[in-house]
């Protein structure tokens, strides 16, 4: 029941994009057409659960025990860099169909502050091994709907008659305003 | 003489020509996370331009001690330690407004402007102009924040900078997660608009 609760309010009503503003780059950057955003949620998706746990273990077994917590942001954007390359390499052997698939997003998501958010998250709200990992998930499908809808409308938004100084950005933000007050909706569901 | 001249345009193209927020689009995350007041909007500005300084000169000091293909990787680390300085200083001096900025305080690594001077500029320039390429889109990014900060805080709860002008209810949207997109969106529109508009006067 309890990640039953995580994973409503991290998809919907604390939707790391529309309600947190983390991975905005992304969610601006490649969210063009479906195929592509659907694809960069799915990375983020495989590698915000891997960096989580492995952050979670840094923190409880190396930073907490030699009481050095103040390293806390260059020890993890560095574990988070070295776990893409790594996810990387191992993607291109194991899985040539998924590194096809996912292959192209995944150097775009060291910068991608979602996951170095969720990782701090994770140790600031005080959650259990388990319990960071269903954040994690539901933190990353929050990511993957945004994212997901957020295009198909942009898709939309293509073929509208627009005055020129709204095409583009201007146009796709106003658009998030909207979907952002959709998922208020969502306020008090839990 | 000529570099005398090229500084001086090297630190004015982050303010307005090549802003990083209106024009390049970068850094989004914490410009619309923390501008729910235009107060949040200066600190976290100045944050990052601290980070941005002096991170574009170590790294131009260094440039030629790093071998080309683990320079993003060491990039990152001096980035990142930067911004644990930031992040101390601020936990011990300004408590109230850490607490207000939160995450975005360690965030500031994985900020796509300090990552790209760094690699646009930083990596090819002497410090002088890092230092001052750095100022730039450091002033730059703080009066975007700040702009956007305001416009939220004066909608949103009709106050500026903390004071309050009149004794009503705001439009509580606005200092709201939707209030943050639609208002950057039509400063973008805005400004667009203006820049057509004297394309055509020419």
């Amino acid at each position: 029941m309890e990640y039953l609760i995580i994973i409503i309010s991290t998809i919907f009503i604390n939707n790391i994009v529309l309600a947190k503003f983390l991975g905005i780059c992304p969610f601006l950057g490649v969210s063009k057409n479906t195929s592509t955003a659907v694809g960069m949620g799915g990375a983020v998706v495989f590698v915000m659960t891997i960096a989580t746990i492995i952050t979670y273990l840094v923190q409880h077994y190396i930073l907490n025990p030699f009481d050095i917590g103040y390293m806390q942001t260059v020890t993890y954007i560095l574990v988070i860099a070295f776990l893409v390359q790594v996810v990387e390499i191992i993607l291109k052997k194991v899985s040539p169909d998924l590194y096809q698939a996912l292959g192209v997003y995944l150097p775009l998501i060291t910068t991608n502050c979602t996951i170095l958010g969720v990782a701090i998250l994770v140790i600031q709200n005080n959650y259990n091994l388990m319990q960071s990992v269903v954040f994690a998930i539901g933190n990353s499908v929050g990511f993957t709907l945004a994212i997901a809808m957020f295009s198909s409308l942009r898709e939309q938004l293509d073929t509208a008659d627009l005055p020129e100084y709204m095409q583009g950005i201007p146009a796709a933000l106003i658009t998030a305003s909207i979907l952002s007050m959709a998922f208020m909706g969502f306020a008090g569901l839990v | 003489m000529a570099q005398a001249i090229s500084n001086k345009e090297v630190f004015l193209k982050g303010i307005i020509r090549e802003n990083p927020v209106f024009v390049i689009l970068l850094g989004l995350c914490p410009t619309l996370g923390v501008t729910s007041s235009a107060i949040n909007g200066v600190g976290m500005g100045a944050a990052t331009a601290f980070v941005l300084v002096m991170s574009n000169l170590v790294i131009s000091l260094v440039k030629s001690l790093i071998p080309d293909k683990v320079r993003i990787p060491a990039f990152i680390v001096i980035i990142a330690s930067f911004v644990t300085v930031v992040q101390l200083l601020m936990a011990a001096y300004m408590p109230a407004l850490n607490e207000q900025l939160g995450l975005f305080i360690p965030l500031i690594v994985v900020n796509c402007i300090v990552l790209g001077r760094a690699e646009a500029f930083a990596s090819r320039n002497n410090a002088l102009s890092s230092i001052l390429d750095g100022l730039g889109m450091g002033v730059g990014f703080t009066l975007a924040l700040t702009l956007l900060g305001s416009v939220r805080e004066v909608l949103g709860s009709l106050s500026l900078f903390g004071y309050r002008f009149i004794e009503a209810d705001g439009m509580l949207v606005f200092i709201l997660a939707p209030g943050a997109f639609i208002s950057l969106g039509f400063i973008i529109a805005i400004m667009n608009w203006m820049k057509n508009r004297n394309k055509s006067s020419n």
